[in-house]
């Protein structure tokens, strides 16, 4: 049987007095790749951001490798580690070069051996093909270049999981086909563990393992990939996927 | 016969009298700055913590500097802290504790605000990579809040130094003093003595502070674009 990464159970999340997210319940098994569809504002990034602790939750678990997580700061510095994740805006660090944007958490975080480190950051920035680009700085490059240095940064840690929030969004359309061919890649040569919110319809349905379709915080869909883009269970996410064009 | 003009800087040793006054000058004002911007940067941090105790007794600290005119707290520091409290040192080390815990309140208000204004994300993205608070403040937050800093840094500096022609008022042989003593000495000789002598002082000041406010001017130009 496949090894669990992430469990999820009756999640609640609270913004003040609006529930943002209404008893969640998923799982996540090694390798598998879900896709976290849903219409704007439909709590995606809320549980995305949830389950590496960006955002508190007010009730339920979540089991990593399952070990049920404490939600403290502590706890959750030590678990990202593991848990990699790719934000819409990029976010490098400009005060750094790629390199170094890559080898500061292996390094000081992990305490691992800077040489060593460097070579596998390398090999990794050959693979995206910016390997030329290891001493510019982030201001020096394309969005479409820094997100895809963002997602090696995120696997010089060697993550169990990758959590990838809306990777694309704000990339021009030519550089979106670069950054979701390394995601592809993620899955079929690496068997990645992933967690993707996208806009990306075709890409969706590509990669996904199984899809999770989420509406007004509530979790409507639980669905594995094909059966969710052909014969979508519900009402409202055949309406979404035909409001889509793809 | 009374001489005048000009001559009177260079009888005897004023003028190296007048350049070593000067010399204690921007060494009280190095030395605070020194100590005021490591105090300030460590303030400055501290305020950004969620403590709500830690952030209000800074913020006391702040306003109190910021209100106390500095000539007041030159008196509190030279007259006050020997008396009261015992503690006697000379005076131009009574002064670099005063400016000092000045420079300290005045750079914590700046590190804080240039803190808070990176980015958000730039906190998010150093936390998900498992940095620790420390680790996200020392690689990410405070090289970056620095170059936002610089600017008001440097006008800061040259406040700081501009201040110091108030340590005549504790007895410490600043280049005012120097100067002062110097037109009174030659009175009788130099009747004109302090057009000349407060003449070379405003040009010492403005060749050690001009640079400073043409720097300060020149990135924030550059932050701009």
């Amino acid at each position: 049987m496949a090894e669990e990464i992430l469990k999820v159970e009756h999640l609640n999340k609270f913004y003040g007095d609006w529930q943002a997210l209404h008893d969640i319940n998923f799982d996540l098994q090694k390798g598998e790749v879900v896709t976290l569809l849903g219409p704007s504002g439909s709590g995606k990034s809320t549980l995305i951001r949830t389950l590496n602790g960006l955002e508190p939750f007010k009730d339920g678990n979540i089991y990593f490798k399952g070990e049920k997580v404490e939600p403290t700061p502590k706890e959750w510095q030590k678990l990202r580690q593991q848990i990699g994740m790719v934000f819409q805006s990029y976010d490098l660090f400009p005060n750094l070069t790629v390199l170094d944007n890559i080898l500061l958490a292996p390094t000081k975080v992990q305490k691992r051996d800077r040489e060593e480190v460097k070579k596998e950051a390398m090999a990794l920035l050959e693979r995206v093909d910016l390997a030329d680009q290891a001493n510019s700085y982030p201001r020096q490059l394309s969005g479409g270049q820094k997100q895809r240095i963002a997602i090696v940064r995120a696997l010089a840690m060697h993550p169990e999981l990758m959590l990838f929030d809306e990777v694309t969004a704000s990339l021009d359309p030519e550089m979106v086909r670069g950054v979701l061919e390394i995601i592809k890649e993620l899955a079929d040569r690496d068997h990645m563990t992933m967690i993707i919110v996208t806009h990306e319809m075709n890409f969706a349905a590509q990669i996904a393992d199984r899809v999770l379709f989420l509406e007004d915080g509530k979790l409507l869909e639980d669905t594995p990939g094909k059966q969710f883009f052909e014969h979508p269970q519900t009402a409202r996410a055949a309406e979404f996927l035909s409001s889509m064009e793809f | 016969m009374a001489h005048s003009g000009i001559s009177v800087l260079f009888e005897g040793t004023n003028f190296a009298r007048l350049m070593g006054g000067l010399w204690t000058s921007v060494w009280i004002a190095l030395v605070s700055l020194a100590i005021g911007l490591l105090l300030g940067t460590l303030f400055g941090l501290l305020r950004t913590l969620r403590s709500r105790l830690i952030r209000f007794v800074l913020l006391l600290y702040l306003e109190f500097f910021r209100i106390v005119p500095t000539v007041v707290l030159l008196f509190l520091v030279y007259y006050i802290l020997p008396r009261q409290f015992n503690i006697n040192m000379p005076a131009t080390w009574m002064a670099v504790l005063a400016f000092s815990l000045w420079v300290a309140a005045e750079f914590s208000d700046i590190v804080r605000g240039a803190l808070e204004s990176v980015p958000k994300h730039q906190r998010e993205s150093g936390q998900a990579l498992g940095l620790n608070q420390w680790q996200l403040f020392r690689y990410v937050l405070l090289p970056q809040a620095i170059q936002l800093e610089l600017p008001a840094t440097i006008n800061l500096a040259t406040r700081v130094i501009k201040t110091t022609s108030l340590l005549l008022m504790i007895s410490v042989m600043d280049v005012i003093n120097v100067g002062q003593q110097i037109i009174e000495a030659n009175n009788q000789t130099h009747p004109t003595g302090i057009f000349w002598v407060y003449g070379l002082i405003f040009i010492l000041y403005f060749i050690v502070d001009y640079p400073l406010s043409l720097w300060a001017k020149h990135l924030t130009a550059k932050q701009k674009d």
